[in-house]
């Protein structure tokens, strides 16, 4: 597989460093060099998250180089506009359908954008949207919007579905591996059927 | 066996792997994971110090035994050790101890971005700098190696992108080395003039025999490339091989002392040479001085930390490289500014403060989020412990403590504020202290400080108490506070900041956050809006909570009622006693 290099976005506590500890975890097994970044500490405070995650035979750079994401997976829409710069062009983006407005829009002068969806889509022909609240309901929890996104991710990764399932089993909380799997298989589905 | 770590995560591996004895530290992103992550390993001691010194001290101490020690900090911790940092020179490691240094090159959560090499150059140690996690691991073997065989504490200094970013590392087993034990010898291990006088020479001699090692090193080597010559260090090295991999790299894993000679060979084999480092000119002028023709900073500036995109701008600005994507400009987007967590004990008392027009000289912990808009309240901040002198010096040039309040958190007090405090006493000065006391060290994550009665190693200890500490400083005014209480609170820091004279107030609430296990006992029933009584005033939103959010609910004339997340509220009571219009209440009593 040439290097693939993807973007986890989203907002503290939604999950983003579980899902590109899954995908890291996932390349190691399939037998890839990776490297990972993200800046932690505001994970826990509802502020802003990114995990960049190169997958390759020997990989440099633990940062993406802007203008270079193969595909970006945004847990948020405001988060997906916030770092569209990041992809490459005929980029990928796979977008979870959810604002999460944070406290400052109510402050003068700020606001939530209106459509970031349509920002994206602006710049960027290969956006999947996800429903991850919908699809995370029926299955019974909303946590597993990690791995359904991760399964609509996987598509896109030369990564055999069994090495993936492995991983999930291995880190996700235990008692959950069953229904994790499924939201994963779900995620892998959703890709194949998109239309966009 | 591979397994993906962190940089701190390999570190603390090393230092398993390694044989380590000793470990201590202060939390601070970005190093805090390291003695975290050692505490996984029951063979090594480990402690959380109640400030850099102390635990640089403890380390010391270890190494004088004989056993090999670590210390960790962050970049401004160093400057908290710098005494016996610089003090051990002329004593030396007979152990082998290395003193982490963890960079904040952006400033992503620190006060500067000071480079912390200097502090090599300036004490005569040696710098190691590991460029991956894999390094980071081998690296805390070689660098404890070079301490004791040198005599010398090994400065190990990593930058954020090296402790949080994650990569492949081969895992190994321990090596055991036995504690060597205290060799008696008064004219080394103490830093009588007398002794010093002829320990300096020594040390001099010992960094020019390192300075022979840093020539031979492997840490320190050349991958042969094109006629573009580039030495890198650290991070920048990773950089440089993803934008220009056809280059001619000089790699330094040990970026003080210099090998001089091998940068003046390699700088002949290559018709140009550039430095390609993260902050300061450190290597560069170093270089330049052995007047060896070299560009660093006239490409990449001394501000902030390095990217791949950054370091491709250098070489392209240099003529080098060829600019070959546009990048699409960035979008704007709403900030997420880090905020108080619900339930936080320090919201209310700043929103007190804010209320009552203190002068606010804060410090540094969760609480510095006071500074924030809306609650805005904040007017100073410097470094750990400052907040009770600099209230001091205020109150002595305008001649009184008068609505001077001085904030400061219960671990940076057992950190540095104690000393202050204990000077306000002895100046009289009138000024308000308020003892943020949540009970943890919070900002870094959670960790355990002597006022929580456990060690890192998971045992029991002594809890200690600040009230006593304040009044055996010899406070005599001591009031406490609920802070979920807005009017108690308002009450007695008015009280206080009308009084001219030395007073501790104490906050009683804990963290909402840490440890998890309390989480349960911080919760209460949430509360609700009643939509009948909202006006859509927003008076509610400056208490700035994450979990009360703009309503879908609109008044008569259009304005948005609140809606407050019920999965979010801890059910605190603050924004319930702020609303002009009794709207807030708590879900049971909702009919």
């Amino acid at each position: 597989m040439e290097q693939k290099n993807i973007l986890i976005v989203g907002v503290g506590g939604q999950g983003v460093l579980l899902a590109s500890e899954i995908l890291s975890f996932a390349a190691l097994k399939a037998g890839y060099d990776v490297k990972k970044s993200e800046i932690h500490g505001m994970s826990q405070r509802g502020g802003v998250v990114s995990s960049h995650v190169r997958i390759g035979e020997k990989i440099y750079s633990p940062l993406i180089k802007e203008g270079n994401a193969d595909v970006i997976l945004a847990f948020e829409e405001a988060e997906a506009q916030r770092w569209i710069h990041f992809l490459k062009e005929n980029g990928k983006v796979i977008l979870n359908k959810y604002k999460l407005v944070p406290p400052i829009a109510s402050m003068k002068g700020y606001s939530y954008p209106e459509d970031p969806v349509g920002a994206v889509r602006k710049k960027v022909r290969d956006v999947e949207v996800v429903d991850g609240v919908s699809i995370a309901k029926r299955l019974g929890n909303l946590r597993l919007i990690n791995t359904l996104l991760l399964g609509v991710l996987s598509s896109s990764l030369y990564i055999p579905e069994k090495v993936w399932e492995e991983v999930i089993r291995e880190r996700v909380p235990k008692g959950t591996e069953d229904l994790n799997i499924k939201a994963f298989q779900e995620g892998r589905v959703h890709a194949s059927h998109s239309g966009d | 066996m591979k397994t993906i770590l962190s940089g701190n995560e390999a570190v603390a591996r090393g230092c398993y792997e390694y044989g380590l004895h000793v470990a201590a530290a202060y939390p601070g992103t970005p190093s805090t994971e390291i003695l975290e992550n050692i505490s996984h390993y029951p063979e090594i001691y480990c402690e959380w110090s109640p400030n850099e010194k102390v635990a640089f001290e403890v380390a010391m101490g270890a190494t004088f035994e004989g056993a090999r020690s670590l210390v960790a900090m962050k970049h401004v911790g160093l400057n908290v050790a710098a005494d016996p940092f610089m003090s051990q020179s002329l004593i030396g490691a007979p152990g082998g101890f290395i003193v982490v240094s963890a960079d904040d090159p952006g400033m992503h959560s620190s006060q500067n971005e000071q480079d912390n090499r200097y502090y090599a150059k300036f004490a005569g140690y040696p710098c190691i700098e590991a460029s991956d996690s894999q390094e980071a691991k081998d690296f805390v073997g070689i660098a404890l190696e070079i301490s004791s065989n040198y005599d010398v504490p090994v400065l190990f200094r990593m930058t954020t992108r090296i402790c949080h970013s994650k990569g492949v590392v081969e895992l190994g087993e321990r090596k055991e080395f036995p504690v060597k034990g205290f060799q008696r010898d008064p004219k080394k291990f103490v830093v009588l003039p007398s002794h010093g006088r002829v320990r300096h020479p020594w040390a001099v001699e010992r960094l020019s025999r390192l300075q022979k090692f840093s020539e031979e090193t492997p840490l320190n080597f050349i991958e042969k490339g094109n006629d573009i010559g580039i030495i890198t260090d650290g991070v920048a090295y990773q950089y440089v091989k993803e934008v220009i991999p056809e280059a001619s790299v000089l790699k330094l894993g040990m970026s003080y002392p210099l090998p001089i000679e091998k940068i003046r060979s390699f700088a002949a084999s290559v018709r140009k040479l550039f430095v390609v480092e993260e902050l300061e000119p450190f290597i560069e002028e170093q270089v330049k001085a052995a007047g060896i023709a070299c560009e660093g900073k006239k490409f990449w500036s001394n501000l902030g930390e390095l990217s791949p995109e950054r370091v491709e701008d250098g070489f392209i600005e240099a003529g080098v490289l060829k600019r070959k994507t546009s990048v699409s400009p960035k979008e704007e987007v709403i900030p997420r500014p880090p905020i108080f967590c619900p339930g936080c004990p320090h919201r209310g008392l700043y929103y007190v403060l804010k209320e009552l027009k203190a002068i606010v000289t804060t410090d540094i912990g969760c609480y510095t989020l006071g500074v924030l808009p809306p609650l805005e309240s904040g007017d100073t901040c410097v470094e750990m412990g400052a907040s009770i002198g600099v209230g001091v010096g205020m109150a002595k040039a305008r001649r009184s403590g008068k609505g001077i309040v001085a904030t400061i958190g219960d671990s940076t007090f057992l950190h540095s504020g104690m000393t202050g405090l204990l000077n306000a006493v002895n100046d009289k000065a009138g000024i308000t202290v308020v003892i943020a006391d949540n009970r943890i060290t919070a900002m870094t994550g959670g960790q355990y400080q002597p006022g929580t009665g456990k060690t890192l190693m998971g045992e029991d200890t002594k809890k200690v108490e600040l009230a006593k500490i304040c009044q055996a400083l010899g406070v005599e005014r001591i009031k406490v506070i609920d802070t979920y209480n807005l009017e108690q609170t308002k009450k007695v820091l008015k009280e206080e900041m009308e009084t001219d004279e030395l007073s501790v107030v104490i906050t009683n609430r804990p963290c909402a956050l840490f440890p998890p296990e309390m989480r349960k006992l911080v919760q209460q029933k949430p509360f609700t809006v009643d939509v009948d009584k909202c006006t859509g005033c927003h008076i509610c939103f400056r208490v700035n909570c994450p979990a009360i959010s703009e309503s879908d609910e609109k008044t008569d004339k259009g304005l948005t009622k609140a809606y407050i997340d019920p999965n979010l509220c801890t059910g605190c009571s603050v924004c319930a006693q702020v609303c002009p219009f009794d709207a807030i209440v708590q879900k049971n009593e909702l009919k």
